[in-house]
């Protein structure tokens, strides 16, 4: 390889296309192409990895045996548990409390703080990490969460969107729960003190996102999952609810009932475990990005590893719609420092246009997720319209700075404070140049499924987040996941204090939910080496591992 | 038509180094880093983050969102030749010959616990809660540390006047990381001074828009049901319809 020269932050030999881009900017603000029709859009999805043939196989075993699934997802899905039953004592109890909450994003966070609201005492809550309380997919969110809330909007317009984007799968009483819920969820953030963006006469500043009819999403610049996550995780900590960080649950507790009465923690420093017994638990994990299924980069954070999902069909909790995989049709390609990071669309939102290296736009900018990251694949690899990075990438162009014709000089950095740092801190100037993006696993759209009381199919078992199914069907729409977090994260918190005051008491805490899921495992022919759930991902360097040994 | 499996297939080879661990192979360009003191040669093209995970490390700590909203991968280094303590964080920072680094994997800092329904937005209310701010020695460490570029000895400086505003807007950017309060020789903890005076003025110092309660009101009277229950009773082709002919504003 010879050594490259960079200009701007880009090998030379992008400059061509560079100045393509810069040069037709100016025809192409008055020619956005047309959104496609739905016969377009079906004769483009064939390329999408969720359609691609090879990605996807039957589940062997449990309750949604013969459903269709990732193979990835079907490997943790099809594995032995990580723990022996007859190795753990049950009858010790380290924490007994009235709700076990795991996973702490905005899910899990909300669902503390409206428990606690409706009258069980904080010493009554546990809330458990597998990283810090925080570290989440949430924390991450840049685009904005919707609510149909100014007057030319209306919840229905919202369910329609959303229901129309999920191509019309999604379980009709939750999603009408989570759009009547939005606009209360925005003024509970607002009075917990969340900074949303406001106009010069104290409004919501309410943008456009694929997909949708109307601007509803409420932003906080592109920090608005930090915004609300840390307002949230703020109020936790000064309620003092007790938090445990680094101690991931491995596996549900059930009693001879079938109910869920707990978890097994696993500290990840230590090894030792932990035994809650919890009148409810909520499931607040999030979803499986860190699969990385078919192959692709992701946008999650290290934790995606979908575990929550392992556990609860473990006890047998239906799960539904994950036959699908979202893909954001925009994630970065170059530099490599960040390849498969989340170029929100709230960049399309304001302007930004997706071009071919000729700076032709070849797709409306903001079709619902799936259609537009087909359309780039399309481009890059039937149309070959493509830029080729260094490390072997074909991607297209996101022209950012056309943001500052549309939006106003100024509103990039206004607006995208947090993506502007990220490519100045690798040597690219995104108000001035173009930055490179290709599709990026983004979202697990399905999930366990629920009741609009965040409910399971199994009793004590409440689900919020991503880790559930049905809200968003087979396909989300930006600014409802933020939403579906709180709204689920809300209801989940609330009925779960409500099923603890009727009165409820475990049984006795065994783990025979597990052992009766191994039994299902020897019958399908699952080999015991696949272990799950997976906890973290593995990065280490392929030279080190070839070399790596255990002598202690 | 091309084989949509061999262009899946094409994706997964070009994104294998990031979604399996890295293998040598192509790769001409090398630094050599040391962590926690021991020399490792790594791709010189890495962030700290991927560096540590080719050396042969798997993350409990120091990794969360590894896109630089999460801060938990806060980072000090000195670089050969270099009287300097650089911060950073590590899944933001390419590495660079003759770095060396250690990770922070906890923060010491005590938050105070508040009812932000019983506080009143006035200059004291910081103060009240964060006492040692009035210890600021105005040596800008907390700025320099910053892997931010925050002005956050500004935004101390605004604390201690009482300036809710400047306060939250200077912080706002804040992924609290905690740096700030490691390297504050006044031993401040900056990140939760800045928490505290951006959920003040969220909830004091901006109004509240009419159009949320408006709403919250229609829904509650049940303004919405018949159309739900219409809306719910659809078939597939009378959603798609209705869905397809929907006008955008």
């Amino acid at each position: 390889m010879t050594e490259l020269k960079f200009i701007r932050g880009y090998p030379e030999y992008m400059l061509e296309s560079i100045e393509l881009v810069h040069r037709t900017r100016d025809r192409r603000r008055k020619e956005i192409p047309a959104s496609m029709t739905m016969q377009e859009r079906e004769d483009v999805l064939h390329i999408h990895p969720d359609y691609a043939p090879g990605g996807k196989r039957k589940i062997k075993a449990g309750p949604n045996r013969g459903d269709i699934t990732p193979n990835e997802l079907a490997d943790l899905l099809e594995a032995w548990p990580r723990i022996d039953p007859g190795d753990i004592d049950l009858g010790n109890i380290d924490h007994d409390v009235d709700i076990l909450i795991i996973g702490g994003g905005l899910a899990g966070t909300a669902a503390a703080l409206l428990a606690n609201d409706n009258g069980v005492p904080k010493e009554g809550i546990l809330l458990t990490n597998k990283l810090r309380h925080g570290d989440s997919n949430s924390i991450m969110a840049q685009g904005g969460t919707q609510a149909a809330d100014r007057p030319e909007d209306s919840p229905i317009l919202h369910y329609l969107d959303a229901l129309g984007g999920g191509h019309f799968t999604n379980k009709p009483d939750v999603l009408k729960a989570m759009v009547e819920d939005a606009p209360s969820v925005i003024r509970w953030l607002g009075e917990l003190g969340a900074m949303f963006d406001r106009d010069e006469q104290g409004n919501f500043i309410e943008l456009w996102g694929g997909g949708t009819s109307r601007k509803r999403m409420h932003s906080a610049k592109d920090y608005t999952g930090m915004e609300e996550l840390r307002v949230l995780r703020d109020e936790f900590r000064s309620r003092e609810i007790p938090v445990l960080e680094f101690y991931p649950a491995v596996e549900l507790l059930t009693d001879r009932a079938g109910r869920v009465t707990g978890a097994i923690l696993w500290n990840t420093e230590t090894g030792q475990y932990k035994v809650v017994r919890a009148k409810a638990t909520i499931l607040a994990t999030g979803g499986f990005g860190r699969l990385h299924i078919r192959g692709f980069p992701t946008t999650n954070h290290y934790g995606a590893t979908a575990d929550g999902i392992v556990l609860a069909y473990r006890a047998g909790a239906k799960l539904r719609d994950l036959d699908t995989v979202q893909y954001h049709p925009t994630g970065a390609a170059y530099p490599q420092q960040i390849i498969g990071l989340l170029i929100t669309e709230k960049l399309r939102g304001m302007g930004a246009q997706v071009l071919n290296k000729r700076g032709e736009a070849f797709v409306y900018p903001l079709e619902p997720r799936d259609i537009e990251a087909s359309a780039i694949i399309r481009e890059c690899y039937e149309h070959e319209n493509c830029i080729v990075t260094p490390t072997r990438m074909r991607a297209v162009w996101l022209d950012s700075p056309l943001i500052e014709e549309v939006s106003g000089k100024g509103s990039v950095e206004r607006e995208l404070p947090a993506m502007v740092r990220m490519y100045k801190r690798f040597g690219i100037d995104m108000r001035k140049d173009p930055i490179l993006v290709f599709p990026t696993l983004h979202y697990q759209n399905g999930g366990v499924e629920t009741d609009p009381k965040g409910h399971t199919n199994i009793e004590g078992l409440f689900v919020a987040g991503e880790i559930s199914g049905g809200v968003h069907g087979k396909n989300r729409l930006i600014g409802n996941s933020t939403l579906d977090c709180m709204v689920f994260g809300r209801r989940a918190g609330t009925y779960a204090a409500q099923y603890v005051k009727e009165g409820v008491e475990p049984g006795e805490l065994t783990l025979k939910h597990v052992e009766g899921y191994v039994e299902l495992l020897k019958e399908a022919g699952i080999p015991p080496e696949r272990k799950a759930p997976m906890l973290l991902p593995d990065y280490r360097g392929k030279t080190v591992l070839a070399r790596m040994i255990d002598v202690l | 038509m091309s084989d949509e499996k061999s262009i899946m297939e094409r994706i997964r080879e070009a994104n294998k180094a990031y979604t399996t661990g890295l293998d040598d192979e192509g790769i001409e360009h090398w630094v050599t880093i040391y962590l926690m003191g021991k020399a490792y040669k790594v791709p010189a093209d890495l962030t700290i983050m991927q560096a540590i995970e080719y050396a042969g490390y798997q993350f409990i700590r120091g990794s969360g969102c590894r896109a630089g909203f999460c801060g938990a991968c806060a980072t000090v280094y000195r670089k050969k030749g270099d009287y300097k303590l650089h911060a950073a964080l590590a899944c933001q920072t390419r590495v660079e010959d003759g770095m060396y680094l250690v990770q922070i994997p906890f923060t010491p800092a005590e938050k105070a616990s508040y009812n932000i329904n019983k506080e009143v937005p006035d200059e004291q209310v910081l103060l009240k809660y964060y006492p040692e701010i009035a210890r600021c020695v105005s040596c800008n460490t907390c700025t320099k540390a910053c892997p931010q570029e925050l002005q956050v000895m500004d935004y101390v400086q605004a604390a201690l006047r009482g300036d809710l505003q400047k306060t939250a807007e200077l912080s706002f950017d804040c992924i609290q990381c905690g740096l700030c309060a490691l390297r504050c020789p006044a031993e401040i903890c900056q990140y939760h001074v800045g928490q505290l005076a951006r959920r003040m003025y969220g909830k004091y110092g901006l109004s509240e828009p009419p159009s949320p309660a408006q709403r919250i009101q229609e829904i509650e009277q049940g303004r919405y049901e018949d159309q739900f229950n219409r809306l719910m009773k659809m078939g597939r082709d009378e959603l798609e319809k209705l869905y397809n002919e929907r006008e955008k504003e």
